[in-house]
């Protein structure tokens, strides 16, 4: 069972995009919900409420800071910060897999989703040694490797209203940075997406690939001088009062007395 | 990586035990009855309580059998099956010596065959990982291998060929040491591919996605005893390799005075090789940590 399959019918799985993530964690939060309440053991916490909480989760989102160079005599841009979420990337080629001594990972031949048998599952750990991408954490109260199952339990439920039949990541996300489809098909959505972005791999020397496509972030526009636009509009109209009018305000501050500051 | 104990006991202990019963399965030394008993005796409590302290790092020992399954992709399952069948076979050699008062050769070499063929398949659990750089290379099961036959030989008594091997064993050690601290920049991996911005710029892990710690931290993020790894170094060789090869080399007078010193030398390549194991997790680094600004 642990032997990959030569092809998969489709590939399912997601298109992130980095350019428009915001870093709010709704993706990991109804990640947690959906699959602590469904398919499989529950995602469980330790130490929840106490000093030192953690917990498993089959999505994260890091942060990162990317600094570009200096380009000949012109100043660095300014840094970016990128929202970089990250779950399972069902590869092609998943070590996560191969090394399973019992047989409980295995990648489905009709859709390529890796999925792990919990039943068989004797908690070893080498799957997530072996994965590159820290897509698999072992569940501490069942004892078993979780991993992110690209909402199996929603994408063919029948129960469910038509549209939300795909993973809850991409039905919370509330900026529409998630995308899910079949990108072994070169006509989804998802595939052309990919290809008018230039959708990347993470980490291709591994040699895993990827089903899963990354969107890298879009050049950011020319800073100009004036960054606040309103500014023009609310600068003072009359700071300096002429002719007969500033002969008279000039006169009156020479007289003895408060006058109100901060007129302009 | 964290140095878990049972990880670190099972590879030292079945490490010498299999190196052992490799000797014994080759008939050195060539003793029957109560002597080889003994031996055998050694033999299996090593390489058996390796096993077994291995399985207290499961999530489910219960459902260890099922390991065995899946020999054809996962060197985790050919080295359940390759220890299991080198048991057995060693099971029925040692029958033969013990009580029988014969030595089935075939058995014998069968028997050290799986033993060898144990020890390179542990080795291979870990040299196939590329996610670890350190342990993605062909020292890797050179250095199990060659630490279980030094081991073995010294155990089993062999004096000429335990001098021989624990050499070659503390060649590939430093060798295993030299090319590790270089493995990670050479595997080309580095946080701008990780993240795939490495072409914008310089890349900095901002913010974690959790303030508190993770099951990923815990497992692969490990720097609590990398700080005194050079000291350590130096002590797992000295008591692993040193020690054991000048206690061979000097005559001693005397069967009470030469056995004490052999089995001084035997504990003490036992702790060096221990602490040897416990920086080979320790200072293997998961290319994951990247993703966390950490190594």
């Amino acid at each position: 069972m642990t032997e990959l399959p030569n092809a998969t019918d489709r590939k399912m799985g997601l298109v992130i995009d980095l350019d428009t993530c915001v870093g709010c964690h709704a993706c990991v939060i109804s990640c947690k919900g959906w699959n602590t309440e469904n398919y499989g053991a529950p995602l469980s916490d330790q130490d929840p409420y106490g000093s030192d909480p953690s917990g498993t989760f089959l999505n994260r989102v890091h942060s990162f800071e990317v600094q570009p160079s200096a380009c000949g005599s012109e100043p660095a841009p300014a840094a970016q910060l990128i929202h970089f979420p990250k779950s399972c990337l069902h590869c092609e080629d998943a070590p996560c897999v191969t090394v399973c001594p019992t047989g409980a990972s295995y990648k489905r031949v009709e859709d390529g989703i890796v999925l792990v048998n919990e039943s068989d599952c004797i908690g070893c750990g080498l799957c997530a040694w072996s994965c590159p991408y820290g897509a698999r954490e072992l569940d501490l109260a069942a004892g078993v490797m979780k991993k992110c199952t690209l909402c199996v339990d929603r994408i063919y439920n029948e129960n469910l209203p038509e549209e939300d039949r795909i993973p809850s990541c991409v039905r919370t996300c509330p900026a529409g940075a998630r995308h899910f489809g079949d990108l072994g098909d070169p006509d989804s959505d998802v595939s052309k997406l990919v290809a008018e972005r230039e959708g990347m791999d993470l980490m291709p020397e591994m040699g895993t690939k990827p089903v899963n496509k990354y969107l890298p972030p879009r050049p950011k526009d020319q800073m100009e001088d004036q960054i606040d636009i309103l500014a023009p509009l609310l600068a003072p109209v009359a700071e300096e009062a002429g002719g007969f009018l500033g002969w008279l305000d000039k006169a009156l501050d020479k007289l003895p007395g408060n006058s109100t500051e901060g007129a302009n | 990586m964290h140095p878990a104990p049972s990880v670190i006991l099972f590879t030292t202990l079945s490490g010498l035990g299999f190196g052992l019963l490799f000797f014994l399965g080759l008939g050195m030394p060539d003793v029957t009855g109560m002597v080889s008993f003994v031996f055998f005796a050694i033999a299996y409590a090593l390489a058996v309580g390796g096993l077994l302290a291995s399985t207290f790092h499961l999530g489910h020992p219960e459902r260890a059998m099922k390991a065995f399954s899946q020999w054809k992709t996962s060197w985790l399952s050919r080295e359940g099956c390759c220890a299991v069948g080198a048991l057995l076979v060693m099971g029925l050699y040692a029958i033969g010596t013990v009580f029988l008062d014969t030595q089935w050769t075939l058995f014998g070499v069968i028997g050290a065959v799986l033993s060898l063929a144990t020890v390179f398949t542990t080795s291979m659990i870990y040299a196939q990982l590329k996610t670890i750089p350190r342990w993605n290379m062909p020292l890797t099961p050179a250095m199990f291998i060659s630490f279980s036959l030094a081991g073995g030989a010294l155990l089993a008594g062999q004096e000429t060929m335990a001098t021989a091997l624990l050499i070659i064993a503390g060649l590939v050690q430093l060798g295993y040491w030299s090319y590790g601290d270089k493995a990670f920049a050479e595997s080309g991996t580095t946080m701008g591919t990780a993240t795939g911005l490495g072409d914008r710029g310089a890349v900095r892990a901002f913010e974690p996605p959790h303030t508190g710690s993770n099951y990923l931290l815990r497992e692969f993020v490990h720097v609590v005893g990398r700080k005194h790894s050079q000291k350590l170094r130096m002590i797992g060789f000295g008591l692993g390799f040193a020690l054991p090869i000048l206690l061979l080399l000097i005559p001693f007078e005397g069967l009470m005075l030469k056995h004490t010193m052999a089995a001084i030398a035997v504990l003490s390549h036992l702790v060096g090789i221990a602490c040897s194991r416990w920086l080979f997790f320790a200072e293997a680094e998961h290319v994951v940590g990247l993703y966390y600004g950490k190594r």
